[in-house]
Parts: structure tokens; sequence; C-alpha cells
């Protein structure tokens, strides 16, 4: 990380010194925000995982790891067996398949149009952009209940597919995975299109004319030219579309009709009718842990490469 | 820029005006969303010169979380019944002696002496309903009174039944149809009622809220559901009735309690005592179609709600109706466990 | 897939090296399934039912119901000012920050800023919520303070990773040679930053701030915990009302602030557009 100092003068280390505050300084507001109210708090949680759940809800200041214990060993409530928590891992498993498919999906949806917006005549741009986000401007619940109501047996598209004569009868989205998946798609597409056309914007196109000079095919130059330039952009909406669909909450409720839950359901269970906040806290430590440790790898491997 | 710089100004002033302590004449309220009566209030402030503030919550849970930590600003809070005692050993609510209040010889006898309550000391009735069966008459033409509707559905039902994810409510339901009582923790009756809820899961569309809006398109054809949901359904789409499980459905009311830490002590007694006037509980039950604990208010409801077989609960369905205890936190745990392995 | 470019370049159309097959038709379809469910959602603010879900003949009814109904008219206006004041601090602390950790090079601690600005996406909203309540409620029993302030800092704090990605992902690619020559013209670090890095980025700024304005607007379930009597927005309003019956009231309200969108944002494009 740190070049070794020795290769350094002590006016080097001075300045280097200075620089490394200035860009401190520069996080610092939003670190101490985040350190506030986001981070910060979250060592009760940290705590509580540690604890005893209190008789009605909350947490009894005793040592436990109950809480942690229950994350992955299931102990049978009829015959006492201990094994592996099954019902945990199938939620989990549910949730990172839901979530790297809308990952997929509006990345697939995405970059066409952030890609289609970034070649807009530059007075244009600003339209189009707007025009992506202002489906945004309405609440999240209502906007939930409209898509339900487009995919709902007798929805539009129910209705439009049989009147092309393209399925005789009418399809069951409404309360499957499939359902929970268009929502999150539609949800979670602005934070895909946006970074995606933030990077875009500045693409040169000098260098995508450069390839094709050199005889490359379309596909060609999508793959090698653009792709890598705009790949900053690829990465945030990756990031901001993969992350938070893991913890999503109202869409599988709504949409998915609730028979089977994502893991944002099954803390929410803890900490509310379960009456069990250790568990919950646990819960989502060991989610925080995985996510961040994955992310932290990632961008660790991404930095070796260059 | 100057759009900017008003917005900041009108924000700065928002968050000035919105703190401090609360001033005399106010009174701020907690209660389930889309539940409060608009007019009701605009009664209470006008007969008595308070400013009311209603704040939503969507859960018990939510409610009671929210109210432990403290630092909240509200005065009256208006949780289920087998919410109350939790709040009362918690030391959440103030013993506010509603039962030496003007108007507490309204209350119908029969919700005086409350389990949850004894003599009520602490709370008065807001409203009462009971969860149980809605069926589309279109879809199934059989018995409608059983738990059978969901824990075994008939074959027209198949795919079209919902259940309403109430951990609570749902269990009960299921316990009693296994012939338990809430809050059992015989292991070889629970073992039963998880195997018969797994083997039903597969036959139902849903465990989802909102019926009263699916049952009246059609969408779901079955559900377990609450009476008042139930009576609005009917006036959409008359081919649907309420069935009273007969192997037991649970009986649920919510009660007004002020809080310990409350703000406005007085003016939350004078709305106490306000709700236990007849003709005012009859606007609580004309906004959110539940009946409400007090005598004669019958005289001011909408005539549609008086004679309701959703509403009045037919005498023969009578008996079977419990009220849901505060499970100790042994049968929650089991119970959690088992509500998990049935959406997993 | 690979054959030779040239004999596409013999097609009809005249050749752009813009042009990538299909992608107009994708965004076209995309921007069809995005106002597919708000044009539903505007029909159902004139149905004449209590509904939804079910269609019962046009009427006016839920916008003179939302007209009169104060509560939902003061939620809204509340989650405006929530989400601009909030969307507004996390922009500028998340361009800071951003101009901090990009282009840089590995310093002591970068890893630990870029863990803690992405910490909010990580954990489900319930989570923080709860976590929040408790830490928010010692301060409010401490101070007495019980004001909007909670909301907007805690709002703030998590729409920070929300426009510190776009940001970075805008600044990431982009090369130091332009400030490095306004720095060798003498210019101060502060008029570089003013007249070079700052148009230089600043659309990414406006894609993070759009991201952060919209992830506010729609919060519930932090909202739901972290609110005080009487801090009911327009999304814990709609939630209170999920489990019993949601009527097209909000419809109302929510085709009615798409009008007055569209409308200042047209007033706005056409004023800019003359000036410039």
């Amino acid at each position: 990380m740190v070049r070794p100092t020795s290769a350094l003068s002590s006016g080097e280390i001075t300045a280097r010194r200075t620089i490394v505050r200035r860009y401190w300084l520069l996080c610092l507001p939003a670190l101490v925000l985040l350190v506030f109210a986001a981070s910060g708090p979250l060592l009760i949680v940290l705590a509580y995982s540690f604890l005893e759940p209190a008789e009605y809800s909350g947490v009894v200041w005793s040592l436990s790891g109950e809480g942690w214990f229950k994350v992955i060993l299931n102990r049978d409530i009829f015959d006492d067996t201990i094994s592996l928590a099954d019902a945990h891992m199938t939620i989990f498993w549910r949730s990172a398949k839901l979530s790297v498919l809308t990952t997929l999906l509006t990345l697939a949806i995405g970059f066409p149009t952030a890609y289609f917006i970034a070649t807009r005549p530059k007075t244009h741009r600003q339209y189009w952009l707007f025009l992506i986000t202002i489906p945004f401007w309405t609440n999240l619940l209502i906007r939930t209940y409209a898509i339900m109501e487009v995919i709902r047996n007798e929805g539009i598209l129910n209705s439009s597919l049989m009147s092309l004569g393209l399925i005789g009868a009418p399809l069951q989205i409404l309360y499957t995975d499939t359902a929970v998946l268009i929502g999150m798609v539609y949800v979670y597409l602005p934070l895909m299109v946006l970074p995606l056309y933030a990077a875009m914007e500045r693409l040169d196109f000098r260098l995508v004319e450069a390839g094709y000079d050199l005889y490359a095919t379309r596909f060609q130059v999508l793959r090698r030219v653009i792709v890598p330039l705009v790949k900053p952009g690829i990465i945030a909406g990756s990031i901001l579309v993969f992350i938070p669909s893991l913890g999503a909450y109202v869409t599988p409720r709504v949409l998915g009709g609730g028979k089977n839950m994502m893991i944002g359901n099954l803390i929410e269970l803890q900490f509310g009718e379960g009456r069990n906040w250790p568990l919950g806290a646990a819960l989502s430590i060991g989610l925080l842990v995985t996510v961040m440790a994955a992310l932290v790898f990632y961008v660790r491997n991404e930095q070796a490469e260059r | 820029m100057t759009w900017k710089f008003t917005s900041a100004v009108a924000g700065v002033a928002l968050l000035a005006s919105a703190g401090g302590a609360a001033a005399e004449g106010e009174l701020n309220i907690y209660n389930w969303g889309n539940y409060t009566n608009p007019d009701l209030i605009k009664k209470f402030e006008e007969a008595h010169g308070v400013k009311v503030t209603v704040t939503d919550y969507d859960s018990n849970s939510t409610a009671l979380t929210k109210v432990k930590a403290g630092g909240h600003g509200f005065d009256i809070v208006v949780p289920s019944a087998n919410y109350v005692p939790i709040f009362v050993k918690e030391g959440l609510l103030l013993e506010a002696r509603p039962d030496q209040m003007s108007n507490f010889k309204n209350v119908d006898p029969k919700w005086v002496d409350v389990p949850w309550d004894p003599g009520r000391h602490y709370t008065v009735p807001w409203q009462w309903g009971t969860t149980g069966v809605a069926v589309n008459t279109e879809a199934y033409k059989g018995d409608v009174n059983t738990s059978a509707i969901f824990m075994n559905p008939p074959e027209e039902l198949v795919g079209k039944v919902n259940v309403v994810p109430e951990m609570a409510d749902v269990l009960a339901l299921a316990i009693m149809y296994e012939g338990g009582r809430p809050c059992t923790e015989d292991k070889a009756l629970l073992k039963k009622v998880r195997d018969s809820l797994m083997a039903a899961k597969p036959k139902w569309m849903s465990m989802d809220y909102g019926m009263t809006d699916k049952m009246s398109n059609g969408d779901v054809m079955a559900s377990v559901n609450w009476n008042g949901s139930t009576f609005r359904v009917r006036a959409n789409n008359p081919t649907v009735v309420y069935g009273y499980p007969k192997e037991g459905y649970p009986i649920w009311m919510d009660s007004v309690a002020i809080l310990k830490d409350a703000n406005n002590v007085e003016n939350a007694k004078l709305f106490m005592n306000f709700i236990m006037e007849p003709e005012n509980a009859a606007l609580i039950s004309a906004f959110a179609r539940y009946a409400n604990g007090i005598s004669g208010s019958e005289a001011f409801m909408p005539e549609e709600m008086k004679t309701a077989p959703e509403i009045v609960v037919p005498a023969e369905f009578k008996a079977a109706g419990t009220f849901l205890p505060t499970c100790p936190k042994a049968a929650q745990d089991l119970y959690t466990a088992i509500w998990t392995e049935l959406r997993k | 897939m690979a054959e030779p470019s040239s004999t596409r370049r013999r097609s009809g159309r005249p050749f752009s090296v813009r042009h990538l097959p299909g992608f107009t038709l994708v965004a076209a379809a995309c921007f069809v399934m995005l106002y597919a469910p708000i044009v539903t959602l505007v029909t159902y603010s004139f149905n004449g039912g209590e509904s939804i879900a079910l269609w019962e003949g046009f009427s006016l009814r839920w916008y003179v119901s939302a007209w009169a109904n104060e509560a939902v008219q003061e939620a809204t206006v509340r989650s405006l000012v929530v989400a601009v004041l909030a969307s507004g601090i996390a922009t500028a602390l998340a361009t800071m920050a951003a101009l901090g950790t990009t282009r840089t090079g590995p310093f002591p601690g970068r890893m630990v800023i870029y863990a803690l600005i992405n910490q909010p996406l990580m954990v489900p909203e319930i989570v923080t919520a709860v976590a929040l309540l408790i830490f928010f409620a010692m301060i409010k029993i401490a101070t007495g303070y019980t004001g909007l302030a909670y909301l907007v800092l805690a709002h703030a704090a998590f729409c920070v990773p929300f426009a510190y990605l776009p940001i970075r992902a805008r600044l990431e690619g982009m090369d130091l040679s332009y400030e490095t020559a306004a720095a060798d013209l003498y210019a101060t670090p502060w008029r570089t930053f003013r007249y070079v890095t700052l148009p230089l980025m600043t659309p990414g700024i406006v894609a993070g701030a759009m991201l952060a304005f919209v992830i506010s607007l729609d919060d519930v379930v932090i909202t739901e915990f972290v609110k005080s009597a009487g801090q009911d927005t327009l999304p814990t309003y709609m939630l209170g009302q999920l489990r019993r019956m949601v009527t097209p009231e909000v419809n109302a309200i929510s085709t009615a602030l798409l009008a007055l969108t569209v409308l200042l944002l047209t007033v706005f494009f056409a004023l800019t557009r003359k000036r410039g």
C-alpha cells in the first residue's frame, strides 16, 4: 500500500503527507455524517447480536452466542437435532439468485438506454435523463401497485398478448419469482442507467472511429473499445443494483405475494413479530460482512490488475 | 439559484418550527394507518380547542419498538389486545383509570373485564373484529365456516386462496384447526400444525394483504381475512361471504391507551372520555367498518352495518370465537421457527 | 458475427460511428416499460370507486378528497422538503469524498473510507432503521429536540453512496492533464477546481443528485422508525394504508405531483434554452 519510505527523501514524505491529509479532509464531512447517522449506530446492532433476546422484543444485557448459532445452524424444534439452517440457506440463495438476475437484466436494458441518451445531441440529453427519472418521483408503493396492475391476469400485459394472439390463456405472472424480478428490474433501473450515463457521456468517439478504421466490426468495437472505456460506470451501476436488491423488502412483499421471503423480509420478521433481535442482528451483520468483504476483495483485485 | 436559496430557507424554517416541546392545546395520536376518522378528529378539535396530530404505524411491533425507545412525542397509542399486556409490563402505559371517567358507563359490560386489562384501568375500546375466511361463492359452494378453506383447500379453490401474512392470526387459526389452544407449547400438536401448513402452502396463491381489492375484482377467490374488510368486499362483490371457522377463530380488539411519557396527559384523557360517547364511537366505526364496543353507538351507525353478518356475529358462531392471549417467549420462538420454515 | 465491416458500410444508411444496431430499439422498449405502470397509476387516479385495482368509471372524487385532506398534503410537502435537503447535503459531501478518493493512487485508509461510504448500501433498511431509532431516541430524550433534522440527516447519510458512485464513475477515467495544464498556467487550486474540474464532472454530479433525490423520496422503513409525532411522509402514510385499503387518493396526489414536475421542467428548459 504505502511505498517503502527508504525510496523517498524526507521532503517527498512531507509533501506526500500533506496531500494525503488533503484527501482525508475532503472525505471527512461525508465520513462524519455516515458515522453519525449510519455506520456508528450499527455498532448497537453488532452488540445486540451477542446478547439474549428479551421476553417481548429488545434484548437483555447478558452475553449469548445463540443469535449467531441460529444464523447457520438449526436446532430442530421437535427433536432437538442440530443441522444446517436450511430455511435461512434457501432464503439467502433465493435473494442472491434474484439479485444477480436483476443486475444482469438492468445492465442488458440499461446499457443500450444509457448509450442512446449519451449519443443524443448535447442539448437534448437532459430531457432524456429526466424522462428516465420522472417515473421515480412517484411513490415506490404506488408504483409497485401499478406494476401489479400491468401484470395481473386481466392486466394490460396479458390482454395485449392475448389480443395479439401470442397466448391463449392469461399467464400467471403475479405472485411468482418472475413478478418479483420484473418489479426489481423496474425499481432499480435508474440506479444502473444514471452511473452508466455519467461514464458514457465522456466517451471519446474518436477512439470508436479509430476502431472502425482498423476494420473492427460493430461488436468488436463495442466489446474492445466502448465497454472498457465505460467500465467504471458498469461497476458503479452493478454495485448500486446488486447490493440493495439483496435486501429488497417492498417488492417481494407486494409482487411476490409474500409466500417466499427474501433476506430483507426474514430480518424484518426477527425484529418485528418474531421478537428475536439478536438473531436479526446477527443475520444482518453476517450479510454486511459478506457483502463488504466481497466488495473490498473486488476493488483490491481491480487495482492489482491495473 | 434563487430557487435553491428559497428552498433552503423554507427547509430551515420547517426544521425550527417542528422542534421544541409540545405547546398547550395539543394532542399526538399514534394509530394504525387509515384507521382514524378525520371527522372524529375535527369534532374533538372543535369541542375542546385542541390541535390533534395523527401519525401512522403499520404493525404492533413497530409501535412497541418506537414507544419503548422513547423520545417519540406521542400521547396516545392504540395497540391490539395481545400487545396491551406487553405495553403494561414494560411500564410504557399510564394508569389513566378510564373506568372512573364520566362516559365509562357507555362501555358494553362484556368489554369491561377483559383479560388484557381487567376492569379497564389503562385502556378504552377503539374497535374490535374477528379473523375468519372470506370466500367467493361463485368459485366454491360448500361450507365456508371452517378453516379447511385454507388448511385443506377444496378442489375448486386450489391455487386461488390467499392467507394474510399475520403470524399470530394464522398460527392461531391453524392450531385451533388441529384441536389446540392459542399459545400452546404442545410439540406433538405443533408438529401436526407445521406439517399441515406445509402441505397446504403449495395450494395457496399468495400470502398478502390488500384483500379488499383483490377479492372485489376476483383475483383471489378465498382468503383468511378480517371481517370489516370482507364487509367492504361484499359491497363491491355480493357473491363473497364471510365464514366463521367452527374449529375456532380469533377475536381481536384494539384499545386506546395513554403513554407514560405523554406530554399532553389531560388532553389525552379528554380524548379517551370523548370516544366513549356513543355518537363519537359510531364515527370510528363508520370510517373503518368495525364494531366498537360502546353500547348505544349502533343507533348512530350507518344502516347497512347494523345487520351485516360480518359485523354482528351470528349467535351460532359466537362460542367458537376466542381472544388471542400474549404468548410467552418459548411459544413465540416455536411459532417463529414454524413461520420461517413455512415461508422459506 | 464477425463479418467484415466493409460490407456493412455499403448498406443503405450513411455510416455513423455512434450507431450500434438494436440499441435504439432496446432504449425505446425501456421507455415503454418505464411508463406503462405510470399510465395505469394516472388512470386509476380518476377511478370512481374506492379501489386502485377495480375500475368503476371516471370521477374526480379522489382529487377532491386529496385537496381536502390536510394530512396527505402535509406528508407530500414533508417528503419533498426532506428529499431536497437530504439529496443536497449528500451530493455536496459525496462530491468532496469522490475528489478525495478518485485519481489519488492508494493512500493509507483509502479502503476504509471506501468501505464506510458504501456501508449504507450493505445492510437491509430495517437494520439501519432499528439502530437509528435507538441512537436518535437517546439524543431526543437528552436534548428535547424532536424536529425534522433527524430525518434529513438519516436520509442524507444513506443517500451518500448513491450520489458518490456515479460521481466517482465520472471522475475515474477523467485524466489529470486539464488540471495540470491549468496549474501550469498559474491557476490557483480553487480556480482550477471551479473552472476545470467541476464543469468536467457535472454530468456525474447531476446523475448522483438525481439518484439521491429519488432514493430519499422513496424511503419507507428508515423513515417509519426515525419519524417523531406528526412527521409522516408520503411513503409512511401509504405504508399505514397497506394492510387495510389503499385508496386512489395517493394516485391523485402522485399524478398532481407528476403534472407539476413536468410543468416546472418544461418552463425550466424553455428558459435555459433561450438563455443558451
